[in-house]
């Protein structure tokens, strides 16, 4: 527009500044992300490896020394390994008792919601209403409920003619009901993914296998789960992730008598012992080194998601 | 919302980008069903068995929070007695008058405001910089910029768990030891809130309407505030409302954060009540449904909008 009239100098001034502006500004705009990220995520991330490495009391952070790797040697084989041990199969069994069931359930769910329905709006919102809640409230309303004196469920128990359970004390029994308050909360949540890649799905291929014979069992089993692989594939990997940070729930399921996931650690998860080890045993090193041990697992987790989906997408 | 009114109603936040979807909602009803050819599952009524099974999830899922209502308005007695209660009995208001006074040293009230406070913060910011980054992202052209969304979506996949132990010794450095600013300055940004606002803006934002701004010689924080903005509303509303609610109800950071600390969130202080001396359940439950209700609330106002975000958010991730 400028040209015709020949370059002023505040027109250049202004077209510097516009170029200036013009490059600079996506910069600008991503930079709070990354700086932000960079001191309160990437930092720390490394820092804990380093951490890691040494001796560190939770009341005196800045004396710090260094002990190579005897935190994860301890982990594995010395005194702490059989705290370390427990919690780790304890963080896989009580994942696989919350995810599982949660996921399949939500995906049958989900199937249901996707009919034509009257009160829909009413459906989703209840479904999706304990995600509103904490896991602190969640946590305290089931504890209450499993509680072995008066609680809801052995009360339930009794009326179908079986005797109470001291729920907190087993391994399986408080396993089961930690895992039923993660599957009560996140259950909808993930109907409601499903439900939305079903919608996605074109109605075509349920035409097709009609004309074919296929029934609706058939229809879901072989036209619903396979377009919906890869959603299940990202909630198998989301679900995954937060059942190895399982913490809350598990720290807050016994009251003042669990804090160590249980009188005798039956439920105790590796958050749970990162939590008790750095912050109440104050060693923070050995804490860091259960953290890095977290995060080697995730990648163990993420290397196996990856194989199976390139095994299901080779096996279509 | 009225200025997003000149945008076409496919734009709205729970389509934008999943026109199937549009159609498959559409669809429903249309006389092809009627021809008899068996089309989607959705579009058979649901039968009786499908609404029982429904409704009793439904139930299921909304007992527990029923039930803590019902639990704070007995007594200490009467909330672990067999049978267990069913109806709400006369001691709410006592119960939470205890819970609002004295939980976590300073009372409810106070815990609510401090959660509101950090909630609010972290929302504001998160949707701030998620909009600034993604309209980056989405629209302007510079170098690098592959590789930036690259890493950007690789933090999705590192969880706040493992930084916990230099963060709590970052904070205390800082200045920020029982600080609230301790649980706003890590949440701060999301790599979800960026990959969200991008997705949106690549589909809702007309690059032609950048152009025309650009030409009129609006520089990048005009058109920000005068052109995107605008359009990415109802995308920043979701944002928003997932954000609060994950910001409230974070857990694992702010026990670390607000160790021993007399001026606690309301999740921190639903922990004291459940670990601390107290066993009155009653009272406990009174917390519990303190700490839930402000959510529940504004969950039962946009719920819908919430379910769009989660599952416009979640398929696209």
């Amino acid at each position: 527009m400028a040209s015709s009239t020949g370059p002023s100098r505040r027109q250049t001034w202004r077209t510097r500044l516009y170029r200036w502006d013009s490059k600079g500004s996506p910069y600008a705009f991503v930079a709070p992300f990354f700086l932000v990220f960079a001191a309160f995520g990437l930092f720390p991330l490394l820092y804990t490896g380093w951490l890691s490495l040494h001796q560190v009391s939770l009341y005196n952070v800045r004396s710090s020394r260094w002990i190579g790797l005897r935190n994860y040697t301890d982990l594995f084989t010395g005194p702490p390994s059989r705290f370390f041990w427990n919690a780790l199969r304890n963080t896989i069994t009580l994942g696989a008792l919350s995810t599982v069931p949660q996921l399949l359930i939500a995906l049958g769910l989900a199937h249901l919601l996707n009919y034509r329905l009257r009160g829909r709006a009413f459906l989703r919102t209840a479904l999706l209403a304990p995600y509103a809640t904490s896991v602190a409230a969640a946590t305290l309303v089931f504890a209450l409920i499993f509680s072995p004196e008066g609680g809801m469920a052995n009360w339930l128990l009794g009326l179908a003619g079986f005797g109470p359970v001291d729920w907190e004390a087993g391994r399986w029994t408080s396993q089961f009901a930690i895992a039923l308050i993660v599957t009560w909360r996140w259950t909808g949540y993930n109907a409601l993914i499903y439900l939305a890649a079903m919608q996605a799905v074109p109605g075509e291929l349920y035409e097709a296998a009609a004309i074919d014979g296929a029934n609706r069992w058939r229809q879901f089993w072989h036209v619903t789960v396979p377009a919906l692989r890869p959603t299940i594939l990202f909630t198998v990997v989301v679900s995954t992730i937060g059942a190895t940070q399982l913490f809350g729930e598990p720290f807050l399921f016994g009251g003042q008598s669990g804090h160590q996931g249980g009188a005798a650690n039956q439920y105790e998860t590796l958050g749970v012992l990162m939590y008790d080890q750095g912050f109440r045993n104050s060693m923070l090193g050995r804490a860091s080194a259960i953290a890095w041990t977290m995060f080697a697992l995730l990648l163990l987790l993420g290397l196996v998601n990856t194989l199976i989906a390139r095994q299901l997408r080779r096996a279509r | 919302m009225d200025r997003t009114a000149h945008l076409p109603r496919a734009a709205g936040v729970n389509r934008a980008g999943r026109p199937s979807r549009t159609a498959g909602v559409n669809r429903a009803g249309r006389p092809s069903r009627a021809a008899g050819v068996n089309r989607a599952g959705r579009q058979h009524h649901a039968g009786p068995l499908t609404y029982l099974v429904l409704i009793l999830v439904a139930l299921v899922s909304l007992f527990p929070l029923y039930w803590t209502l019902v639990a704070a308005s007995t007594d200490a007695h009467r909330v672990v007695s067999s049978p267990p209660p069913l109806v709400p009995g006369g001691n709410l208001f006592k119960n939470l008058g205890y819970v609002w006074r004295n939980a976590g040293g300073r009372g409810m009230g106070v815990a609510l405001l401090n959660s509101t406070l950090v909630a609010g913060s972290v929302t504001l910011g998160t949707t701030g910089f998620s909009l600034l980054a993604g309209f980056a992202f989405a629209k302007l052209r510079f170098a690098g910029r592959g590789v930036l969304m690259g890493l950007v979506v690789a933090t999705l996949a590192v969880p706040a768990q493992l930084s916990v132990v230099p963060l709590f010794i970052l904070m205390r450095r800082l200045g920020l030891g029982n600080h609230l600013g301790a649980l706003v300055l890590p949440t701060l940004v999301t790599a979800f809130g960026v990959f969200f606002m991008r997705q949106y803006l690549v589909q809702a934002l007309p690059t032609e309407l950048l152009e025309a701004a650009r030409t009129d010689g609006a520089n990048s924080l005009r058109v920000v505030w005068h052109v995107v903005l605008p359009i990415a509303r109802p995308a920043l509303a979701v944002l928003g409302m997932l954000t609060f609610v994950q910001s409230w109800n974070d857990f694992l950071w702010p026990i670390i954060a607000m160790n021993g600390a007399t001026n606690p969130t309301v999740q921190v202080a639903l922990a004291g009540l459940g670990t601390g001396w107290s066993t009155d359940w009653s009272v406990i439950m009174a917390g519990a449904l303190i700490g839930t209700l402000p959510l529940l609330l504004v969950f039962l106002i946009f719920g819908k909008h919430i379910v769009g975000g989660i599952t416009q958010g979640a398929v696209k991730g």
